[in-house]
């Protein structure tokens, strides 16, 4: 029997870039195929061009032995493809149905046939494990949510070849679960998938098969009994990776940031954060951990400008920072990663060299009113140059970057002017494994050049590997916080689910991932 | 280049820079194969009136671009569609929409007037102009401030709160017009015909034949025995046109609304904010500060039209939507003609004044109704707009066509 789907040859240059170079990859029926590549690397273009998006430079692709030719999504949905992408696409405003139908919508009598949708999305739901109420808004729920409802668009145009492009980089350690229940359920249903991701474990857990490319190529090809994470980072980086970061005893100093009893509200005006308090000292990495959803977004827009501080007060060397703005933050030597990079981390339209100045536009780039261009120019080069953005020209829009790039662009930015506190929301969210470890060291550096470090992320190895304390947020409090040496991955579990290790009468609300 | 770290082979790149050079300029003169297209389709429109579309056309082109009298009004129009159509420029790139233009060039011209019949003779000419456009860049920006403010403030959609205001503009100015500032004659005469008294002409802007004189060009193209395009161009320039220097100021400013626009932090934020407003608060910008500011420039500059119109042009205020005489609409046509770029409005402004004298001359010419010039106009949108639209989404796709012709080497 002919592979399902199989790539031939697949070439795309880009201006100036060269993204697939000959690239061949075979899909059998049934099959979890997993593709790995540094950032950059031309996973998504690959993709993209399976999906139609963009037109290769050359190369075929056939389906079920048989040469097809794909001009745009509408043929790709034909063939039975369909596409998650890295970046949603849903609509907010609508609902689960509104979005399913859209483009597809089903009438009767000129009218939108809502509730025989709603039916068809019950079913698959039921089908496949993928619990959606039809009805709700997509902008009221979670991320893992929202990525279930992608996933039911494209079964509901009855697709069998399914691309996730790095389906779990938002999603917390029990929706990967989920999602990986789901996926295992696709796949005893006869649906063959294409699996993006950065994160070597999940490859090993969950693929069938492995295609590693690096800088547009394949490297080869690898089944998980015989690889192991290391053997994967090394394909795709073309060295020895380390996998672990390397950092000395922290030398805690004077205390930087302050925060007491801090109360704040989410956008529905119900309270996120729920009087928190804590320090973290010039020279050590204080890391917050907890599931997605339990006030941690919300802790670092106040800390940040942000968001409005109902009561408590927040302060930062010394000076009050409580409801104090953006800029003001920024001029108290702060730094900040933001969590959600195209929202608030880039101007996506802007060419990479205005996102590098982007808070400090002003004084740094500017003479007066008047931007000084040559410098501009300049300094981003070699920002861009030292933290390896892999980009033709620092001309390009920042939208044009691969979504690991456009991370280190911010990265580099924050990290590249001095400052006594850096605040970094998942700071390595989609990068691959080598800039992985470049940004824990960068960020270890900070620390040890005296800069206090909060790290919020869900991602418990992440936390465990940079923290000397460790912070534990749970329905918006901080239910302790302990020295990194001294606590276990699962004792940190249970805390993140909300119940004491040694007390196990535990509070565990029935799903984790619900919003407050 | 220099921070490239991914391969790309010197020739493929250098070709894929040429493409990208060719698209530009494909780019460019889309408004202008729009204008076209819009043609072909009002000559069809003209058989089926029984006109010869030659005929017509000729008419038009000569009577906007080819003597000098319909080159000279050509330009007097295009004065200011250029400032209208930069303050549109500026809000566009704040995100924000201005229909407001209108309002804001009357309530301009009537300060404008206002403060040239006050101060016309007690103090020297020139200041007199200079405080007249002052005050119509003042009037305007509070008029734009006001539907920017509500935006930022409540929310209110910017789109009806300008056309609100351009209702009470022209209301105001016929209250103004019929009562405080009706010109003493028409009282007297008792015709009551709502327009201002003429402003000294010391206020009046100077007009290229006054500076031609000044500068020693007294004579006639015919007793300098110039004739065809010299005889055209010297008349254009010394001989006595409407032209007058709004022009050069309207020049002057397209430049200066570029350089601040892409060179002063004020232009960057301004930009940041349209293209991405959450990263901009990230930036520490005041987001609504800057919806204000965009909007409240974007009046000044109608407002500044309006006091030019005023000292350049009309030299009294009259009825306020023929002072205006939609220009306030025109303008966003222009802006979006000259693609948004302070720059390309000076060439967008003059086509577009062109058509607007031509579609007058052409009337006359050929007789045709008054209303196929309104729909040819109307046709020209309809033809940039989509022009617009198509060339956005070829830009989405170039990527993946100008790397076609490789694929078959
Ligand atoms: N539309 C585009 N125009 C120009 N260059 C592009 C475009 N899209 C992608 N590229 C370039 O092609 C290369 C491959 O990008 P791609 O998005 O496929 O990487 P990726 O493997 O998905 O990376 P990541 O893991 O960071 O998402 C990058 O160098 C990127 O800058
Ligand atoms: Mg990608």
């Amino acid at each position: 029997m002919p592979p399902v789907l199989e790539l031939r040859g697949i070439t795309k240059q880009f201006p100036g870039v060269l993204a697939n170079d000959n690239v061949n990859l075979t899909l059998e029926k049934g099959e979890i195929h997993a593709l790995l590549g540094e950032n950059g690397a031309g996973k998504t273009t690959l993709m993209n061009i399976l999906y139609g998006l963009y037109k290769p430079t050359k190369g075929e692709i056939f389906i079920n032995g048989k040469k097809v030719d794909i001009h745009g999504p509408t043929d790709a949905i034909r063939q039975g493809i369909g596409m998650v992408h890295q970046h949603f696409m849903l609509v907010p405003v609508l609902t689960v149905t509104e979005n399913v139908m859209l483009g597809e919508e089903t009438t009767r009598g000129g009218m939108l046939n809502r509730k025989q949708v709603a039916a068809e999305i019950r079913e698959i739901s039921q089908k496949y494990g993928l619990h959606v109420d039809p009805d709700a808004y997509v902008k009221d729920l979670p991320v893992g949510i929202q990525q279930r409802v992608e996933i039911i668009k494209v079964l509901y145009r009855q697709a069998n070849i399914l691309i996730l492009d790095e389906p779990t980089a938002v999603l917390t350690p029990q929706e990967v679960e989920e999602l990986f229940g789901i996926i295992r359920s696709l796949v005893d249903q006869g649906v063959s998938l294409i699996f993006i991701t950065h994160k070597l474990k999940e490859v090993l857990a969950v693929a069938d098969r492995i295609t590693v490319i690096r800088r547009g190529k394949t490297v080869g090809t690898a089944t998980p009994a015989e690889s192991t994470e290391k053997s994967l980072a090394e394909m795709m980086v073309g060295r020895a990776v380390e996998l672990r970061v390397k950092k000395s005893e922290a030398k805690p100093g004077e205390p930087v940031l302050r925060v007491e009893n801090l109360v704040v509200k989410d956008d529905r005006d119900s309270v996120a954060v729920a009087g928190v308090s804590f320090e973290v000292c010039a020279g050590e990495v204080v890391g917050v951990a907890g599931v997605q959803g339990n006030g941690q977004t919300e802790l670092v827009e106040a800390l940040t400008g942000l968001r409005h501080v109902e009561s408590g007060t927040i302060t930062i060397n010394g000076n009050d920072a409580t409801n104090v703005t953006p800029r003001q933050v920024t001029e108290m030597g702060v730094a900040h990663v933001p969590e959600d990079r195209q929202r608030d981390g880039l101007v996506l339209n802007f060419p990479i060299k205005d996102n590098m100045m982007l808070n400090t536009y002003y004084n740094t780039f500017a003479n007066g009113m008047v931007i000084d261009q040559e410098k501009v120019q300049r300094i981003s080069e070699e920002w861009a140059k030292a933290f390896d953005v892999r980009t033709p020209s620092i001309n390009v829009p920042a939208g044009t970057l691969s979504g690991g790039n456009q991370q280190k662009v911010i990265v580099a930015r924050e990290f590249s002017r001095p400052t006594r506190l850096l605040i970094a929301s998942q700071p390595t969210r989609g990068l691959d494994v080598g800039s992985i470890e470049y940004i824990h060291s960068r960020i270890i550096e900070k620390r040890d050049q005296g800069n206090a470090v909060l790290v919020v992320s869900t991602e418990l190895d992440e936390i465990r590997a940079l923290s000397d304390r460790i912070a534990v947020m749970f329905e918006g409090k901080i239910v302790d916080i302990l020295p990194a040496n001294r606590v276990t991955k699962e004792q940190l579990g249970l805390l993140m689910a909300g119940s004491r290790p040694d007390n196990l009468g535990s509070v565990i609300t029935e799903d984790v991932a619900a919003p407050l | 280049m220099g921070v490239s770290t991914a391969n790309h082979p010197a020739p493929r790149a250098k070709r894929a820079s040429q493409r990208i050079q060719l698209d530009r300029l494909i780019d460019l003169l889309l408004p202008l194969i729009a204008v076209l297209g819009a043609l072909v389709i009002g000559a069809f429109i003209l058989l089926l009136l029984d006109v010869n579309p030659f005929e017509a056309y000729r008419a038009m082109f000569w009577g906007a671009f080819a003597n000098k009298n319909g080159l000279a009004d050509t330009l007097v129009k295009a004065t200011p569609l250029m400032l209208v159509g930069l303050g549109i420029v500026i809000a566009f790139r704040a995100n924000v929409i201005n229909i407001g233009a209108e309002g804001q060039l009357i309530v301009g011209a009537l300060l404008a007037t206002f403060l040239g019949l006050q101060f016309g003779g007690s103090l020297p000419g020139w200041v007199v102009i200079v405080l007249a456009v002052l005050g119509g860049i003042f009037m305007g920006g509070i008029w734009g401030a006001i539907p920017g403010y509500l935006k930022a403030r409540l929310g209110v959609n910017e789109i009806l709160s300008t056309i609100m205001m351009n209702q009470i503009a022209i209301q105001v100015g016929y209250y103004l017009l019929r009562g405080p500032m009706i010109d003493p004659a028409e009282l007297e005469a008792g015709t009551n015909i709502p327009h201002s008294a003429r402003l000294e002409r010391v206020v009046d802007l100077p007009r290229f034949t006054d500076i031609a004189k000044s500068l020693g060009f007294t004579g006639t193209a015919k007793n300098l025995g110039l004739d065809g395009i010299q005889a055209e161009i010297y008349g254009l320039l010394a001989e006595p046109t409407r032209l007058h220097t709004g022009l050069i100021f309207a020049i002057i400013m397209a430049v200066l609304v570029y350089i601040f626009l892409w060179r002063t932090t004020i232009g960057y934020r301004i930009r940041a904010v349209g293209l991405n407003p959450h990263a901009s608060r990230y930036a520490g910008i005041s987001v609504k500060s800057y919806v204000v500011l965009s909007m409240a420039l974007s009046g000044a500059f109608a407002g500044l039209a309006g006091a030019i119109e005023i000292v350049g042009l009309h030299h009294r205020m009259f009825e306020p939507t023929a002072v205006s005489a939609g220009y306030g609409f025109s303008g966003i046509v222009a802006a979006l003609f000259g693609k948004l770029h302070p720059l390309g409005l000076i060439p967008s402004s003059i086509l577009f004044g062109g058509l607007l004298v031509g579609g007058d001359k052409m009337q006359r010419a050929v007789q045709v109704p008054q209303v196929f010039v309104t729909m040819l106009l109307g046709l020209v949108v309809i033809f940039v707009v989509s022009s617009e639209i198509w060339s956005r989404r070829r830009a989405n796709r170039r990527v993946s066509v100008d790397t076609d012709e490789e694929a078959g080497e």
